[in-house]
């Protein structure tokens, strides 16, 4: 595994990527659901929210970075607020 | 919709998954940990956190190289597209004409990329090349080596030439799949050969074309090959696409921690633009219940 030069930080990345996607799949087998219109007027499951959620906190991250607008950490505060608009409205 | 969906379905897709794991996911895996550690070569890194984001983020090399590739992809979007269309509408519907201009359509599609390059390549060339040559002999100023106009023109022509027949063939098929009755609904309306157009032919064809301009945008954003072997990038960086950038950065420099930072980040365009191409398709294929 060397040659993949992992670290922690990078490893954490993937371990909760990897740790909310098995979540998801659990949730979507345990309780089905219908798809639901939100605001972006597009039918979306869970799994679409998440992924919804994934990509848009990247380019929160980015952004963030981009402008200096602070300590990262501070970023994924925002991202959680943009995760739970996510959910509930989209 | 009122029944639930049942997603254990895509267990089945498991093995799929493992191949793809490997070839894709691993490799991604990688380069999000090379981007945020240095190295000097012998597999030894060093942390660097998330330096080369920023290093990205503030970099005009790259901002100006995503500006000219979606100059690039939006010009020929805009070309290839309505080319495509017109092709089809005025190929023949049936007959021995119908296969003939098919087979001649797909021709330009099963030329490997460096092969097109090469072609066009030579084709420009004002002393050996038809085309150079003609326009030399013209009077008029041609040389894709120096002039960033001439230089941006063959690469588009080259990819015009390369693609509208994908986009044609597309539209083609959608045309096809129109039942006549429309056509006779539309004659007794005595409708105009616009009317046809706009309310009978480019509704059912939108399904396809939303294909096309989605997979005309995703090649035209990576093209590598092409520009390449005809420009090299040049003349100076005026055909330096993103992907060619990348290359320089990653392998003539060796630059691994900046290249995959900036991998990433075209990775995530590339990776939004599909999702916002993919949901606007299938949602348009939902509003027509197909």
């Amino acid at each position: 595994m060397s040659w993949m030069a992992w670290t922690m930080p990078t490893a954490i990345f993937f371990g909760v990527i990897a740790l909310l996607l098995v979540t998801f799949t659990i949730l979507a087998i345990k309780f089905p659901e219908t798809p639901r219109t939100g605001i972006l007027r597009i039918e979306t499951t869970r799994g679409d929210r998440l992924f919804i959620t994934l990509l848009g906190s990247a380019f929160i991250n980015l952004i963030w970075l981009g402008f200096e607008a602070g300590p990262q950490p501070y970023a994924l505060l925002v991202c959680l607020a943009y995760a739970a608009a996510v959910f509930r409205w989209v | 919709m009122n029944k639930t969906v049942n997603q254990k379905a895509w267990f089945l897709v498991l093995p799929v998954l493992i191949l793809v794991a490997f070839s894709a996911v691993i490799p991604l895996m990688t380069v999000v940990n090379y981007s945020v550690q240095d190295t000097f070569g012998r597999n030894e890194f060093f942390w660097a956190g998330l330096e080369w984001f920023s290093d990205m983020l503030d970099s005009d090399r790259m901002w100006d190289a995503l500006g000219r590739q979606l100059i690039f992809s939006g010009v020929i979007l805009a070309i290839e597209i309505p080319l495509g269309i017109f092709v089809a509408l005025n190929m023949p519907k049936n007959g021995f004409w119908a296969s003939f201009c098919l087979v001649l359509m797909s021709l330009p599609l099963l030329i490997p990329w460096n092969v097109v390059g090469t072609i066009w390549q030579i084709f420009g060339r004002v002393d050996i090349g038809l085309l150079g040559y003609t326009l030399d002999k013209l009077g008029i100023t041609y040389n894709y080596t120096q002039d960033i106009t001439a230089a941006w023109i063959t690469v588009v022509v080259m990819d015009v030439w390369h693609w509208t027949s994908l986009v044609a063939l597309l539209a083609y098929a959608g045309l096809q799949s129109i039942p006549d009755a429309y056509y006779q609904a539309a004659k007794i309306d005595q409708a105009s050969r616009w009317a046809v157009f706009r309310y009978i032919e480019l509704p059912k064809m939108a399904g396809v074309l939303m294909i096309a301009i989605l997979l005309r945008f995703m090649d035209s954003f990576m093209i590598y090959t092409e520009p390449f072997v005809v420009t090299g990038g040049g003349p100076g960086n005026a055909t330096t696409f993103l992907s060619i950038d990348l290359v320089k950065m990653a392998i003539g420099q060796f630059d691994l921690g900046p290249a995959a930072a900036f991998s990433l980040m075209y990775f995530l365009v590339i990776l939004l633009i599909s999702w916002v191409f993919y949901t606007v398709m299938v949602n348009l294929d939902k509003r027509d219940g197909v």
